[in-house]
């Protein structure tokens, strides 16, 4: 099959995300959304890896996942922490960090 | 055991004495401070004997031995190292250093007894004893210069030492400031001989200098002209010399053991320890000698005016620098160091007698008001009369030896030093007069009040201190030795150092007594051997016309001191009064604070208040500092409106700038 039809989903799905992440104020969904942007890289880096038959697009996919798998657990601690403060589950709310 | 190993101990005595007291004592107001520290300096003095038995062990010509602890920095062209240099002229002062320093200490135990600062003060003390070891034994121009800035530190801190006391604090600064202008000539003139010698080292240096060095080459007398300044700020030179007469504001122990017995006589060992430049340069050793002897003449006719007691003695103390000064630097090497040692000796006596004296007036110190304490201070008053005695070159007193020693090696070098050696002669005149001047106002006459109450066995007590200088009321919180007072009658710790000083004041001079005995040049020939003018001494019947003359002279002094103050009283009122200009002038100390004040002290304050004034507060802190805070802060007033803490807000920006990236890579690429 053609590398075409991988790419096109996978800027399907990384568009899916990243408009998720920007419309969506719960955090969690965010973080759903972010993991969708960072599989559509995933889902690339594998078709390249397939296309040049070498395994240093598999060897990133690994990675990637590794560095997901560490932001979702930052994240998801950012929320728990968030929810025993008894604070508003809603990124908009937490702007305390404006200038 | 080794001279070095002995040199190293005789070191560490008073550093950890220093800071055994420093750190132990901070709250108490024990008697035991003042014995830990008597102890350590008694210790380096057991120590620095030591050292000299196993210098002397040793045979002539290897009795100039080195080591060296660990390295600072030895590359290429730099041979810095923690060394120190043991020959016989750095054990003949730390003989002089420790002994007189311990017997000071022991002085101090009693007289400081009830002030506040107690182990402060022999903290101070255990630390100037350590730099001045220190400074004596360095091996090299760099442990030289760490001595020599450290005794000018604990010196500073040893003046202001009753810090609540303004003339105090003032005198501490005016020594300090005056101090480190010769800290500075030294480091320079140090430079100067390092760029050619290529080492710090003395021993190294001192065989390079008349090999890299002409006779009398410009940068060799530019290097040690520098080298004097700093020898003339320390020893109290005309014109860095007035600094120790304010110094006499530190406590009386301080002014005995530093301002009199050690550490300015810095400056001499330095011209003695550096021989070898000197003899190379003739311009400035003549320059010193030329400065020495102006200094001993002038010292000596402001002491005639003085009424202050202990300044009296300070200006005493600067016109004998000016004989070692100019011995030294003329060559007269052992004569003048043998003067050193002998001076150390009465100095530190009169000093003592001194302090006793003004315990007994309960802190007051001008002669106008003391008179009559012969029979009140039977013990103060044979002191200081040895003291004076000595002091003026009477036979058999040791000052009599040591100082016409010096005046008949200039008198034996003939052509212009024989102008200076009747420069000594004359100082010598005057010293007679102003001693006995001393003890004839203070011992005889009427016995004032606080003079008879003491015959009556009642010390006198002030019921608020005072400030000797301005009479204000002090501020006791620091610590300041009154109300309570101690007399050298009533305390053996004071009685065992001045009779023991006393003793070696008279007997000192044995040790070299021309065609007799001649002890301390012959110690000291390891370390002068290269020089050319150590061995030209004069005959000895030239040396005993010198002697004969200096105590005809020491006689006629005195002589002078009791027709005017004794047979014919008045004599002295009438004489102010028909020389008033002359006296006027010698009471203003020939105006030399007046001048600098003009010339220097109000120019540098002028320009600092106007470096702060315009330069700090206009042009810094308004222009520079205040110009950049200014820039800062608009630009991140402006940055500020970014960050709205919408963490949508940032992913859009950042999904935005991505993808504005990657289309411009996007369009470039087709």
């Amino acid at each position: 099959m053609d590398i075409g039809w991988y790419l096109v989903v996978s800027a399907l799905i990384f568009c899916i995300g990243a408009a998720g992440v920007l419309t969506r104020p719960n955090p969690l969904v965010i973080l759903l959304c972010l993991e969708l942007m960072l599989n559509a890289a995933n889902l690339a880096l594998v078709a390249f890896s397939r296309m040049w038959g070498t395994a240093a697009g598999q060897v990133f996919a690994l990675i990637v996942m590794i560095v997901a798998a560490c932001e979702v657990t930052v994240g998801l601690g950012l929320i728990v922490a968030i929810y025993r403060r008894q604070l508003a589950i809603n990124v908009d709310d937490l702007n305390e960090l404006r200038g | 055991m080794s001279p070095t190993t002995f040199g190293w101990l005789v070191l560490l005595c008073p550093l950890v004495g220093c800071i055994v007291v420093a750190a132990g004592f901070r709250q108490e107001r024990g008697i035991v401070a003042g014995w830990i520290g008597t102890l350590a300096i008694f210790l380096s003095f057991a120590f620095a004997i030591g050292a000299l038995i196993s210098l002397l062990g040793r045979a002539e010509d290897s009795r100039e031995v080195t080591s060296s602890l660990w390295n600072y920095a030895v590359t290429f062209g730099v041979d810095a190292k923690l060394s120190i240099l043991v020959d016989p002229l750095s054990v003949l002062m730390i003989l002089i250093v420790s002994g007189v320093s311990a017997l000071i200490h022991l002085y101090s135990v009693a007289y400081l007894k009830s002030d506040r600062g107690y182990s402060r003060f022999f903290a101070y003390l255990n630390f100037f004893v350590f730099s001045m070891l220190l400074l004596v034994l360095a091996g090299n121009f760099l442990i030289l210069i760490v001595g020599w800035a450290f005794v000018g530190a604990a010196s500073y801190m040893l003046i202001s030492f009753w810090y609540r006391r303004t003339t105090a604090t003032k005198a501490g600064f005016k020594a300090f400031v005056i101090n480190v202008i010769g800290d500075v000539g030294l480091v320079l003139g140090t430079f100067f001989i390092f760029r050619h010698t290529g080492t710090v080292d003395f021993v190294k240096t001192f065989r390079e200098v008349p090999h890299v060095f002409g006779h009398n080459s410009t940068d060799l007398v530019a290097g040690t002209l520098l080298l004097l300044v700093g020898a003339f700020a320390k020893s109290a030179q005309v014109p860095l010399h007035t600094w120790l007469p304010d110094a006499m504001e530190g406590p009386t122990p301080v002014s005995a053991l530093i301002h009199a017995a050690t550490m300015v006589t810095a400056g001499v060992y330095l011209i003695a320890r550096m021989h070898p430049l000197f003899e190379q340069a003739p311009t400035a050793a003549d320059v010193a000698a030329i400065g020495g002897g102006l200094t001993l003449v002038i010292a000596a006719t402001i002491a005639i005016v003085q009424t202050d007691l202990k300044r009296v003695i300070a200006y005493s103390t600067m016109s004998q620098l000016g004989y070692m000064i100019m011995g030294v630097s003329v060559g007269a090497y052992s004569a003048a160091m043998f003067h050193l040692m002998t001076h150390a000796f009465f100095k530190a006596l009169l000093f003592m007698s001194a302090g006793s004296l003004i315990s007994g007036m309960a802190g007051e110190q001008s002669l106008d008001k003391m008179s009559g304490f012969r029979k009140a201070m039977p013990f103060t008053f044979v002191a200081f009369i040895i003291g004076g005695l000595a002091l003026s070159g009477m036979p058999p007193f040791s000052g009599w030896l040591s100082k016409d020693d010096i005046i008949a090696f200039l008198d034996h070098r003939g052509g212009g030093f024989e102008v200076l050696g009747i420069f000594g002669y004359l100082g010598a005149f005057l010293t007679g007069i102003y001693t006995f001047r001393m003890i004839f106002r203070a011992f005889f006459g009427e016995p004032c009040e606080e003079a008879r109450e003491l015959e009556h066995g009642h010390l006198a007590h002030a019921e608020t201190p005072f400030n000797p200088q301005t009479g204000e009321i002090e501020d006791t919180d620091v610590g300041f030795p009154g109300p309570e007072h101690h007399i050298a009658e009533r305390d053996l710790a004071m009685k065992v150092p001045m009779a023991i000083l006393a003793l070696l004041a008279i007997l000192g001079g044995v040790l070299q007594i021309p065609g007799v005995d001649d002890s301390i040049t012959r110690f000291l020939a390891p370390t002068f051997a290269g020089s050319k003018l150590f061995a030209d001494d004069p005959s000895t019947g030239a040396s005993w016309i010198g002697l004969v003359i200096g105590a005809l002279i020491a006689v006629s002094g005195i002589g002078t001191a009791y027709v005017i103050w004794i047979a014919r009283r008045g004599t002295a009122a009438r004489l102010q009064q028909r020389f008033s200009a002359v006296y006027t002038f010698l009471f203003h100390k020939w105006y030399f604070d007046e001048v600098y004040d003009v010339t220097i002290v109000r120019p540098v304050l002028w320009m600092g208040r106007f470096a702060d004034s315009v330069l700090e507060r206009r042009v810094i802190a308004g222009g520079v500092t205040g110009g950049t805070v200014g820039l800062v802060r608009a630009c991140s007033a402006a940055v500020r409106r970014a960050q709205t803490g919408f963490v949508r807000y940032y992913a859009a920006a950042v999904l935005l700038g991505i993808s504005g990236i990657a289309l411009y890579f996007l369009i470039s690429a087709t």
